[in-house]
């Protein structure tokens, strides 16, 4: 275990090339971790010694490159497997990110198990990738979605969505933890609750796994999706995890090669877990290097980057609340390393292009949850996102550039 | 006199105002400054039906047709923004539609400002260039 080595940011940034890049003339620095995360050179080189030296399709080829990248590949399911706590590796569907994976489960699943008068919960936290998926299946089997409330810290309203739960209530799709707030949710108590109503959870992962310890067994969930590239790992690849159980009864979502088993022009059946969810050529070099990515996490010990994260996010919320008029969003104690905050008067958009002049990249806007803003009464947020590779120094930056944009702005 | 002057000649004119600002700082400051004098839109304007969406911030353009001629009146809820609905009324308002629908709108590059816009924005002011042609095409047909 690394757990007790001290942590060193020094050491950790020589990891990430990209982090000794100049913007318009500075030093940069990146804080919209939570779009994505910066790649530790082992990650790219995963990618690109695929490339050079392994490179073939998978499953079928009876050659020896396609043995070597039939075994990384699969190696990467393992190491998905151990990293969320399957307890199978047919639980783990390869997808290209967070989207896929719920589009997947609310396409195949839903299609599946939904009927008319039935009911899908989510929250007014949602990112819309658990919005828009859910909506379409829903006007296909008459079914109908019910929002989770929240106060404005983004807090859910657990009372009301206790409420909510019913005999017609199918599944419950939530986000873990908030992309525009970092607040983390209850989720051992919905999924709780929710089973004993007898109604399945799906949790969008996509900012939790980063940061949260996962063990999908100890919480019981039902599915949980997420995205390699929030995660060190590359773009275009993401994992669907679902109990055994389900996904069998489940049927494919889609048709082609690699899901089957045997093909007639009359009748083909499907190919098993976890084939019979990947249909054709699958993203071979960015599944392989999501494994790496997982290595460096596991090197660097999740619990380690996350306590430095809470010194970063502590000194951050402390240094923005002294500056005049603005508001941080979501000043929760159970948030990860994420601070979203408004200015009197100042419009999101000013300040990320005032900012992005100094060096400094911020995500403003809505982050994808239209509804969270018209609740909240906002146009936007500005939203730092931390990770372990950013420095008290870089935040101390970021203050002094905000009251630079302020003074311009006044 | 303004009015004399052709749209290449008033964009030459703020090319050589901004030519005169050295840093990214004096650039920026003079296009807020420019948002926050801008005349403001009469608010029966400032309706879903004038509005173009941005990415992230909203514009507003409202154009009339008097003597052959079209006038732009705009806003922003963002300020740097509507320091760039104001440099576009400065350069198209008061023309003819077809010198607006013509004019090749280069100085926004000349005054050294899409490098320092990044693209999504400048998304957001190639919209604001459509719109704006697209009302005097309407006008000039
Ligand atoms: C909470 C949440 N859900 C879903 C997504 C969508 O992820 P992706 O675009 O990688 O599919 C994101 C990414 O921004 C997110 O933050």
């Amino acid at each position: 275990m690394t757990d007790h080595i001290p942590f060193d940011v020094e050491q950790l940034r020589e990891l990430f090339p990209i982090l000794k890049r100049k913007v318009k003339g500075k030093d940069l620095v990146y804080f919209d971790n939570a779009a994505t995360s910066q790649k530790p050179q082992s990650v790219v080189d995963a990618i690109s010694n695929y490339y050079s030296t392994y490179n073939a399709n998978i499953h079928r080829g009876l050659h020896t490159l396609a043995d070597e990248a039939t075994a990384a590949y699969e190696e990467s399911r393992v190491a998905v497997k151990q990293f969320v706590g399957a307890s199978s590796h047919e639980e783990i569907i390869f997808t290209k990110g967070t989207t896929e994976g719920i589009n997947l489960v609310a396409s195949s699943w839903g299609r599946a198990n939904l009927n008319p008068g039935d009911e899908i919960i989510i929250s007014t936290l949602e990112h819309h990738s658990n919005i828009v998926p859910w909506q379409m299946i829903a006007e296909e089997r008459g079914a109908s979605i019910k929002v989770i409330p929240i106060d404005d810290n983004g807090i859910l309203d657990m009372d009301a969505f206790k409420k909510l739960l019913n005999a017609k209530t199918k599944i419950v799709s939530i986000i873990h933890v908030s992309n525009a707030l970092g607040v983390i949710n209850p989720v051992e108590e919905i999924i709780s609750l929710a089973h004993l109503n007898g109604t399945l959870v799906m949790l969008d992962g996509a900012q939790s796994v980063v940061h949260l310890d996962i063990d999908v067994q100890k919480l019981d969930c039902d599915f949980m999706v997420f995205s390699g590239h929030k995660i060190y790992g590359p773009t275009g690849v993401g994992v669907m995890y679902g109990k055994k159980a389900l996904l069998e009864a489940m049927p494919p979502y889609q048709g082609g090669g690699e899901m089957i088993k045997e093909v007639t022009f009359e009748k083909t059946t499907y190919n098993e877990l976890p084939f019979k969810f990947e249909a054709g050529t699958p993203n071979i070099a960015d599944v392989i290097a999501l494994k790496t990515a997982i290595d460096f996490i596991n090197k660097q010990g999740k619990n380690r980057m996350r306590e430095y994260e809470e010194t970063l996010l502590v000194y951050a919320t402390d240094k923005l609340k002294s500056i005049e008029g603005l508001k941080i969003i979501g000043d929760v104690p159970n948030k990860v390393s994420v601070v979203s905050f408004i200015i009197d008067g100042v419009h999101p958009q000013d300040l990320a292009i005032l900012l992005d002049n100094q060096g400094i990249a911020v995500r403003t806007g809505h982050h994808c949850a239209q509804p969270l803003m018209k609740r909240l009464g906002i146009v936007g947020t500005t939203r730092a996102s931390f990770a372990p590779y950013n420095t008290i120094a870089e935040i101390d930056i970021l203050v002094s550039a905000l009251h630079k944009a302020l003074k311009m702005l006044k | 006199m303004a009015e004399t002057k052709s749209i290449t000649e008033l964009e030459q004119v703020l090319i050589d105002d901004f030519s005169l600002f050295d840093t990214w700082e004096e650039k920026y400051e003079y296009l807020i400054d420019l948002g926050k004098k801008l005349a403001p839109l009469d608010p029966s304007y400032k309706t879903e039906e004038y509005k173009i969406k941005g990415c992230q911030s909203s514009v507003w353009i409202h154009s009339a047709y008097k003597d052959g001629h079209v006038y732009f009146e705009g806003d922003s809820d963002a300020i740097i923004v509507k320091g760039l609905v104001s440099l576009m009324i400065m350069v198209l308002s008061g023309h003819t539609p077809k010198e607006i629908v013509d004019a090749p709108l280069d100085f926004i590059n000349a005054i050294g400002l899409s490098s320092h816009l990044a693209q999504t924005r400048s998304n957001g002011l190639r919209a604001m260039i459509k719109q704006m042609k697209l009302d005097a095409a309407a006008w000039g047909s």
